[in-house]
């Protein structure tokens, strides 16, 4: 009985993954995605921003700080954002905190990003699916943005 | 009496006797020992408390934006770094500004010093020698072995920017920016560098002195102190000074002109400088920028390329 347990219990664990899309590129494509019927996991909780410019690296942090396994944030492609240039100046930002947390000692595969036009519905399951299955192999969120050894936050 | 002490007091002196600004900002010498403060003169009576030494170790840049009328200031080169950032960040009207430059030698890292002789009683410098009395042992030191870790590896001691320079120039190599800390931390394995920095920001209080120190810090709002949304929750525990470190870290990139003043600040002894210089190899390395080496240019992250790095995105 244990062992199955065990087994329900590892089968349970679905990673939760806060999903930034931009409105105009990466959130057409889930729609795509959806209008498509095509399968992926449920493991992302979708955020629609009007850029990724827009996406504040503070976002990311907080939402592994409030309990995110993952993140992943998802523009235009280079050259194609609505704004111009929103995305360029997101790439800086991202290619940043990322090797800023990775040197703080969160695992590499906890923050993704990537660029998925709205004709990419395909891609976007499998963009999905791909960082679905990195951070489930990671297991829960429990490095540095948890405290699991009591003292937690207050609120 | 050292010539460059007396050459800041004179220059401060005709500045504000001719009317040229309202208030000079410089050093005097502070409460404790080896601890020079900030200060404000407004009349050419009192320029004869200013003073120059190793102690001087705030960044007055700082100081600059809050001082309201003309004003001039005492510059080493990390505070003509921090000044240029904020002129290429329109936080400064070059008009309103007279630096008096200052070529640094680098300051004394007092924490090293409290370590061994325990709190500091009293402390004299000359010649390149600190003797100090404090309250476990007496010890002299070379100026050379208590050398703040930020001056080691400066390479603008000389202010980038000025409208006087006093004292000689420093020469230093021009060579690439040398990152050997960082490269340190980064050959250690994901485990070591999560235990390392678990236990740097296990000893922030979150007491935000590094934040008022810092040159660059001067949002309105901080988003620590933002209610809505609540960036942070109030707690202290490592999860959330981590949050508080690498926000105000990512705030900086692009920016932080590596003063090492937000170390100097930290009561706790926390090791922000390795966040602080990882961040500034990045931008070093990707986008081959450094901070405030001129008035002109822009802040890494106001700028992009069509062909900047992008190693970092998903292999999908």
């Amino acid at each position: 009985m244990g062992e199955i347990q065990v087994e329900t219990e590892n089968k349970k664990y679905e990673p939760k993954i806060a999903a930034f899309l931009c409105n105009w590129c990466s959130y057409a494509g889930a729609d795509l995605a959806g209008v498509g019927r095509i399968q992926y996991p449920a493991t992302i909780r979708t955020i629609r921003v009007p850029c990724s410019g827009r996406i504040n690296p503070l976002y990311v942090l907080k939402a592994m700080a409030n309990g995110a396994d993952g993140v992943l944030v998802s523009g235009c492609h280079p050259g194609d954002c609505h704004y111009i240039s929103g995305n360029y100046v997101a790439r800086r930002k991202f290619a940043l905190i990322k090797s800023l947390l990775n040197h703080v000692g969160l695992e590499e595969d906890r923050i993704s990003f990537s660029w998925v036009s709205a004709a990419e519905g395909g891609r976007f399951a499998e963009v999905v699916k791909g960082v679905t299955e990195r951070v489930s192999a990671l297991g829960p969120n429990n490095g540095i943005f948890k405290v699991v050894d009591g003292g937690a936050a207050d609120e | 009496m050292n010539k460059i002490i007396n050459d800041i007091r004179e220059t401060a002196r005709q500045l504000l006797a001719e009317g040229k600004v309202d208030v000079v900002i410089g050093y005097e010498k502070g409460s404790l020992p080896l601890k020079a403060t900030p200060c404000f003169i407004h009349s050419s009576e009192g320029v004869d408390s200013l003073i120059w030494d190793e102690t001087c170790e705030n960044n007055l840049a700082t100081y600059v934006a809050k001082t309201p009328g003309k004003k001039a200031i005492v510059a080493k080169g990390c505070d003509s770094r921090a000044l240029a950032v904020l002129l290429q960040e329109n936080q400064l009207v070059r008009d309103d500004l007279y630096i008096i430059g200052v070529s640094c030698h680098g300051v004394i890292d007092q924490r090293k010093i409290g370590a061994e002789v325990g709190e500091i009683l009293e402390a004299s410098i000359s010649d390149g020698k600190i003797s100090v009395k404090g309250m476990e042992g007496d010890k002299e030191y070379l100026f050379t072995e208590v050398k703040d870790a930020t001056c080691q590896t400066c390479r603008y001691p000389n202010p980038v920017m000025e409208d006087l320079h006093i004292g000689d120039t420093i020469e230093v190599s021009q060579e690439a920016a040398a990152f050997a800390d960082v490269e340190a931390l980064e050959s250690k394995s994901d485990s070591e560098r999560q235990e390392y920095f678990k236990e740097q920001m296990s000893k922030c209080i979150r007491c935000y002195a590094c934040r008022n120190a810092c040159p660059l810090c001067y949002c309105q709002e901080c988003f620590v102190d933002c209610n809505s949304p609540r960036w942070l929750t109030g707690g202290v525990n490592r999860a959330e000074n981590l949050l508080f470190q690498a926000g105000r870290v990512m705030h900086l990139a692009g920016r932080c002109v590596d003063c090492g003043a937000c170390s100097r600040a930290c009561p706790q002894g926390v090791d922000i400088r390795a966040l602080n210089r990882k961040m500034t190899k990045d931008v070093y390395v990707m986008y081959n920028h450094e901070s405030g080496i001129s008035e002109e240019g822009k802040p890494a992250l106001n700028e992009y390329s069509a062909n900047d790095p992008e190693q970092f995105l998903v292999k999908e």
